[in-house]
């Protein structure tokens, strides 16, 4: 049977990838494009940081030393995150932050639904409950990415750019290492590599429909899960951590 | 049903979202069970709408507070499967919830097609169905902005979740 620690790492790599992501999501509140756009990526954000609490909710159970989620979410060191480097990449333009949530939001639904079918009872709680919002958040991504692509020349430029400039990141979301083969032994872990195809295939089907091209060149860039990161990640640390770092145990 | 029972159930109907005041947390169907089996405490299941929903904090407290005259232990927990859908909203929390301009779910989200075409809406004011999504998020996570071409109302649509 897989150890605690084990399932804890697994837990802590989801849980990072939602936090990462929803704090990066969150620095548009008050700066979006427009109204609704702005309300639209703050809600996305939410849903995000709520599936981060409850995966950090879970960890806190199974590391049984007193940790709470508040402690994994602010106060852990930077080579502590093992989020994917896709997410906590800078929100750049209104296409970049797109291109970037439609590449991580056509992989995480993918990644719930299977993650249902876990023979871990609360981690396929947490992704009943997270896919439900996930679809809003494919469609919504998706929809961008036609407009823009779709769009006008500038507008298809420049998201054609974001996508091409993200794509090296993408090979990241299929990155499996001891903690996900002894899972998937066990029927707790979702095997990725299953999902490469179907992701590759729902990307293309949008970018097509988009008119826009399908990058083919990847690199691989996937130490996030070991901790890992791009520079942009101490910067995104430095402001999510603030307050707990200033004034240490704060409570809302 | 105890009389003991039907009691709780009917302070729980006095917690309010806080976020939607006209709905209590039973109309929205995020009490799931109560649970009378020991014999010093009183436990009571509810599960959020959302991951992400702020209003849980509150509406956790809120039961916790309505019950306390009760029992010494009052508990609440939270559990996320099976989850929450708007198919448990009352059919006096759709009422309700149209009463304070607030259109109820009655459309299907779950599947996702690009760019579809929605099913008519309900004007909460004029009861139109010519009406429009100006975006699918609105100011809390389970709403939409919607406006009525007819009486040109912008309202806001409790979206069908699924």
């Amino acid at each position: 049977m897989a150890s605690n620690k084990t399932l804890l790492t697994y837990t802590l790599r989801q849980a990072d990838d939602s936090m990462i992501l929803g704090q990066r999501l969150s620095e548009w509140c008050g700066h979006g494009p427009i109204l609704e756009e702005d309300i639209a990526i703050t809600n996305i954000a939410l849903d995000h940081v709520g599936q981060a609490n409850n995966f950090y909710d879970y960890a806190a159970e199974l590391s049984g030393d007193g940790k709470t989620a508040d402690d994994f979410a602010y106060l852990r060191l930077e080579h502590e995150y093992t989020n994917l480097i896709l997410v906590e990449q800078p929100n750049g333009h209104y296409g970049d932050t797109i291109a970037r949530q439609f590449l991580f939001d056509a992989f995480q639904k993918l990644y719930f639904e299977q993650l249902i079918h876990s023979k871990d009872e609360q981690l396929a709680a947490i992704a009943e409950k997270s896919l439900k919002e996930t679809k809003y958040h494919v469609r919504h991504s998706s929809e961008w990415v036609i407009r823009m692509g779709d769009g006008t020349e500038v507008s298809h430029e420049k998201i054609q750019t974001s996508i091409n400039n993200l794509w090296k990141y993408t090979e990241e979301l299929f990155y499996m290492d001891e903690v996900d083969e002894e899972l998937i032994k066990e029927g707790i872990a979702v095997d990725l590599e299953k999902l490469r195809e179907p992701w590759l295939a729902y990307v293309t089907e949008v970018l097509t429909q988009a008119t826009l091209t399908v990058p083919t060149i990847s690199w691989k860039f996937a130490k996030g899960r070991k901790g890992i990161h791009s520079e942009n990640m101490g910067f995104l640390l430095t402001e999510m951590q603030y307050m707990q770092r200033a004034y240490p145990n704060m409570k809302w | 049903m105890t009389d003991y029972e039907k009691n709780i159930w009917e302070i729980l109907e006095t917690v309010c979202d806080p976020e939607i005041p006209v709905l209590s947390v039973v109309d929205l169907g995020v009490v799931r069970k109560v649970d009378l089996e020991k014999d010093k405490e009183l436990t009571v299941t509810i599960t959020p709408t959302y991951s992400g929903c702020p209003a849980q904090i509150v509406m956790e407290a809120n039961i916790r507070k309505a019950l306390s005259h009760l029992k010494e232990k009052v508990d609440v927990k939270t559990v996320l499967s099976p989850a929450w859908t708007t198919d448990w909203l009352t059919e006096n929390g759709k009422k309700k919830l149209k009463d304070f301009g607030i259109a109820p779910p009655e459309d299907d989200f779950s599947e996702i097609k690009l760019f579809r075409k929605h099913a008519a809406v309900h004007c909460p004011k004029c009861d139109s169905t010519d009406t429009t999504e100006i975006s699918a998020f609105g100011s809390t996570a389970c709403k939409a902005l919607y406006k009525c071409n007819s009486c040109n109302e912008p309202f806001e649509y409790f979206k069908c979740h699924r």
